[in-house]
């Protein structure tokens, strides 16, 4: 064991409990918090290991943004405070779920323990430093990466259509069912009302009537 | 120096407790946390393998990177549904029984 085993184990440790409480605790609050400290104390795990560029971004994309979507995700569906059994399934499934677990971790670390068995990392003269991942980034994995932008592109776009389209049928609905007279002042009104309890991105008021 | 077996062991824990996570939540959220572990476990398992001796390309610092943008898509496009189906349902329970009433709506529910 050297010095970097024993950091990694006690930032391990850490990642590994705060995971297990994020998937078992009775608070839906609590389980987000808790998957905030298990990712914060990965990105230190990325830290152990040498990959000062990975950890920043872990920090920065799943502590920062992806984490605080989460919170914002359980808030906005009036996510209940206090312990609450109702977000787990029956105690079989549990027991199931548990099985299969542990079946998964097995299976991986059957595999993967003898693949790294004797394998070590001198870390004190790293072979990938941050300036060849920036190399490799804008050189060999050019196009991925701009691959990646339209990704994301798309899936700005697409978290707009879906919330849009659900919500024209529901004004269309209504409309069609109380209301036939006045189809685009209802269609309207109801848009913004029920935006308004939702998102930022669809509450503006120009985007009410789209197509 | 550091052996490359912890955080491997580390990577395979991961990955079964987000099973887990999937398969004992029912809140739509919280499946959601189990899927960013199994995703977290296999960013860990792409910079172990990226830093052993002699990896090529810088793929796994590299790869790591590209999962983590394809994790914030994937969890924008996730919890944009999730909304939805609280606007539309008013709870996120995956397993609860559908609502094949077509009150709230004369169109059905298979209606595109």
């Amino acid at each position: 064991m050297t010095t970097r085993d024993i950091v990694f184990v006690a930032v391990g440790a850490v990642t590994a409990l705060s995971a297990l409480l994020s998937v078992t605790t009775k608070h839906v609050v609590h389980a987000a918090l808790w998957l905030l400290v298990s990712l914060g104390s990965l990105a230190g795990a990325y830290l152990v290991l040498g990959q000062e560029l990975v950890g920043l971004v872990q920090l920065l994309v799943y502590v920062g943004a992806i984490v605080v979507l989460v919170l914002f995700a359980l808030m906005l569906t009036r996510a209940p405070i206090g312990p609450h059994a109702e977000i787990d399934t029956p105690r079989w499934q549990r027991v199931a779920g548990a099985v299969l677990g542990g079946a998964t971790t097995a299976l991986l670390a059957s595999l993967l323990l003898p693949l790294f068995a004797g394998a070590t990392a001198d870390l004190d003269r790293p072979s990938t430093t941050t300036p060849q991942i920036a190399q490799a980034i804008f050189g060999t994995w050019v196009w991925p990466f701009e691959l990646l932008s339209v990704l994301l592109l798309v899936a700005l776009v697409g978290a707009f259509a879906v919330s849009r389209i659900v919500l024209q049928r529901d004004g269309a609905d209504r409309h069609d069912a109380d209301h036939p007279d006045h189809p685009d002042h209802h269609d309207s009104h109801d848009d913004g009302d029920r935006t308004a309890a939702t998102t930022a991105v669809t509450s503006e008021p120009g985007t009410g009537r789209v197509g | 120096m550091i052996h490359l077996s912890l955080p491997a062991a580390l990577a395979a824990l991961l990955a079964g407790l987000g099973v887990y996570g999937v398969l004992a939540r029912r809140n739509a959220v919280l499946v959601l946390i189990g899927v960013e572990l199994i995703l977290n476990a296999a960013n860990l398992l792409l910079v172990t393998a990226g830093s052993r001796p002699g990896a090529p390309l810088s793929a796994g610092p590299v790869i790591t990177l590209f999962v983590i943008t394809i994790a914030a898509a994937e969890i924008t496009v996730a919890l944009a549904i999730i909304l939805v189906m609280f606007r539309r349902t008013g709870h996120i329970d995956l397993t609860a029984v559908p609502d094949l009433s077509d009150e709230p709506e004369p169109a059905g529910e298979g209606a595109p």
